[in-house]
């Protein structure tokens, strides 16, 4: 089975953004603008924290959407993106109601979480986990 | 230096709406970035001797080479003539400031002149919009003011909103600035400034990624630094009890200054300590960006309301160890409820809680003492743990509706000046006291420090260390650890890291994330440029016209004993007087 990052509970969070730097370093950049896990205020910091990231939807719009192909469906769910492919039309994070596609600005073409799992050594309050897909959401 | 918007610095001038940015590798290239920049900054915008309230004084916000990009870099420098002591100001924060500054692609913004009608700063990355905040002025919170610009921009999740109260628009000298809601750049007035400038908040946002010199050191030094963070005690303890934890062995060791320092000990610190908070009324924690310890503690406060049954309100309220200090066994009081809710009017009309309580402490005693009277409170009977009373002198501080008033809002130091009773205003430098009557060290530590905060060099833990070795504390010993101190907290501040992670950012740590950074500098060179930083900062407080040997001492610190037993005014002169010989020499 494949496996994917899961938000086990947002109510944990203490909005750190330690996920997104996490996500960002993996291309050894600092900063927050290459990350594919976004965490916002729930309306407010004192309401919590939202984190978005890329749930590995079994028949993904994302991929459906993209006139060029660069995202191609994974087996057992979520998607790979091949850059190269990609125009930057941003058709694919319209279509991702929970906003999983991230935006680089830098290169103009989306970051999708490619569940590598090197984020959640990084959450120190246990808000996310590295889970086979189906263990439970 | 491997990043290259580090070193832009933006410049806004408010009176002509025009904003512009300018190359300064000279200055990060020597300085490293926040304290160290935004001194030379401050010496080159700030002309010489004008009112803190004129246009001309600058604001400068200053992040450093590791923000974003190492733990607990999670900080923001702002530097500003101050108008509470008339000379250098100084503060930081966190939240999201530091981070937002430095995605948006600068080290240092830099702000001018004053706007003729309110309005806010919206910066995302190299745009800067001058918005109208007519409709924000007067606002009754700063809760709302946050609320409504939050819903107007965009930039959610990587952007700051600092905003100032009516407390900053009418100029109470101790008018802070707010960001993400619950963080404060508090001491010494910036809020004030931004009110003299009609400039109601500032939103920073961006996405810019930093580039890193050496990629695989990084990856490497950053687990270690992580590790170190995550796993760390005193990191566990803020984690927790957040700093309300210092509440109870502070009192212990009877260093809690207690009803205006009348006592150094207090009956109810059992009710504001930080096990006791966590239990009634912790409610939720959260972290500045980059930091994984999450220190801020909210606690929630439940209340109904008293005209209809089953209906409730709950108020979310930060708490630490200083505005617990000030607000709660300064002012006697053992309500905890009571003492959540001035905290909460405190951050509604944007107040620095530190400033606020001493001063109140101040004025408490002065009507205790006959000094002051009703005619001067319009009616209100100030009575130590009272905290309604309280709440509405905090209202009127902020409306000012007469002499006492205006003079209250220019803090204790001010007023005693005008009515009496000196002896027991407790400010140092112009600067209300912070929670620590710990002994010599802390004291000499609040006259040198170059904004007379506890954070300046830190003797209150000096103090304590000495106190459990049993050490007798000479001035000789006091100000050479003073001095190394602070000199050390100057690249701290240039990084700009966390304060409560000095233990982790041990010199050869430090020259090691710099390294990564394009930086090489050895460990004599941070310990010489630190000094030099210091000593930077004095020669603009000696050009304002600061003099050492003006420095008030209140003769209330001599009265009550310390865990070092009754100070001396002759102790505590001779190592201010060895503190600034030491800071001359080389
Ligand atoms: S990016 Fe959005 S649409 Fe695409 S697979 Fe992930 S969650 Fe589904
Ligand atoms: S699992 Fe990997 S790609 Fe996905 S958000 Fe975490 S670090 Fe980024
Ligand atoms: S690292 Fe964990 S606690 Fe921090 S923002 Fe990400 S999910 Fe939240």
């Amino acid at each position: 089975m494949a496996k994917r990052l899961a938000v086990v509970d947002t109510e944990r969070c203490v909005g750190c953004q330690m996920c997104m730097l996490a996500c960002a370093r993996r291309y050894g950049a600092g900063g927050l603008g290459k990350s594919a896990i976004h965490v916002k205020s729930a309306g407010g910091v004192e309401r919590g924290f939202v984190v978005i990231v890329c749930r590995a939807c079994p028949d993904p719009p994302c991929a459906k959407v993209c006139p060029t192909q660069a995202i191609i469906p994974r087996k057992n769910g979520g998607v790979i993106v091949k850059l190269n492919k990609c125009i930057g039309c941003r058709l694919c994070a319209e279509v991702c109601m929970i906003g999983a596609v991230l935006w680089d600005e830098e290169t103009n073409k989306p970051r999708i979480c490619i569940y590598c799992g090197y984020c959640a050594n990084y959450c120190p309050h246990g808000v996310l986990k590295f889970q086979e897909i189906g263990e439970d959401s | 230096m491997s990043d290259k918007f580090l070193q832009n610095v933006l410049y806004i001038d408010l009176a002509k709406r025009l904003f512009w940015v300018e190359n300064r590798r000279d200055l990060f290239e020597k300085y490293i970035g926040g304290v160290g920049v935004a001194t030379q900054l401050l010496l080159e915008e700030c002309p010489k001797n004008i009112d803190p309230f004129d246009p001309e004084n600058p604001i400068i916000f200053a992040v450093g080479p590791l923000t974003c990009v190492y733990p607990l870099a999670s900080k923001t420098v702002a530097m500003f003539k101050s108008p509470h002591t008339g000379n250098l100001g100084e503060s930081h924060a966190g939240g999201r400031s530091a981070i937002a500054i430095r995605s948006a692609g600068y080290g240092a913004i830099v702000i001018k002149g004053a706007s003729e009608t309110p309005i806010y700063l919206s910066i995302h990355e190299n745009k800067v919009y001058f918005r109208d905040a007519s409709i924000l002025w007067g606002v009754r919170s700063t809760f709302t003011v946050g609320r409504i610009i939050r819903e107007v921009e965009p930039g959610a999740g990587v952007r700051t909103i600092m905003r100032i109260g009516r407390a900053g628009e009418n100029l109470v000298t101790y008018a802070s600035v707010i960001t993400e809601t619950y963080r404060h750049f508090g001491r010494l007035g910036l809020g004030a400034v931004f009110g003299s400038k009609k400039l109601k908040a500032i939103l920073v946002s961006g996405k810019h990624s930093i580039s890193i010199a050496d990629k695989k050191l990084y990856r490497e030094l950053y687990d270690e630094i992580y590790d170190a963070a995550v796993k760390s005690p005193l990191m566990r303890k803020y984690h927790d009890l957040g700093t309300p934890a210092n509440i109870l062995p502070l009192n212990e060791l009877g260093a809690l200054p207690t009803k205006n320092l009348k006592q150094s000990k207090f009956e109810y610190a059992e009710n504001i300590s930080g096990e006791s908070l966590a239990e009634r009324y912790l409610g939720r924690r959260i972290a500045c960006s980059n930091c994984p310890v999450a220190c801020i503690h909210l606690a929630a406060l439940r209340e109904p309301y008293v005209d209809e049954p089953y209906f409730y309100k709950t108020t979310w309220v930060s708490y630490d160890y200083e505005p617990l200090f000030a607000v709660g066994s300064m002012l006697g009081g053992s309500d905890v409820t009571g003492l959540l809710k001035l905290l909460d009017e405190i951050d509604t009309e944007g107040l620095d809680a530190m400033s606020t309580g001493v001063a109140l402490a101040w004025a408490t005693e002065a009507m205790e003492k006959g000094i002051i009277t009703k005619n001067e409170t319009l009616g209100l009977e100030l009575k130590w743990g009272d905290y309604e009373t309280y709440r509405e002198a905090v209202k009127k501080i902020v409306n000012q509706p007469n002499e006492f008033y205006k003079a209250l809002a220019k803090g204790a130091e001010y007023a005693s000046s005008i009515y009496g009773g000196k002896e027991f205003a407790l400010t140092f430098g112009g600067n209300e006291m912070p929670g620590y009557h710990t002994g010599p060290a802390a004291y000499v530590g609040f006259l040198t420090g170059a904004r007379h905060s506890h954070l300046d060099s830190a003797g209150y833990s000096y103090d304590q260390k000495a106190f459990k070795a049993q050490e007798t504390l000479t001035p000789q010993k006091i100000v050479d650890h003073l001095v190394k101190e602070e000199s050390w907290r100057q690249i701290l501040a240039s990084l700009v890291v966390c304060f409560f992670a000095r233990n982790i950012y041990k010199p050869e740590i430090v020259v090691k994330t710099l390294k990564t950074m394009g930086y090489e500098l050895t460990i004599e060179e941070l310990n010489k440029l630190g000094k030099e930083i210091l000593k930077a900062k004095y020669e603009f407080k000696f050009r304002e016209g600061f003099d050492p040997n003006k420095l008030r001492i209140p003769k209330r610190i001599l009265e009550t004993p310390t865990p070092h037993g009754k100070l001396t005014e002759e102790q505590i002169k001779r190592a201010v007087n060895l503190y600034f010989e030491r800071l001359k020499e080389d």
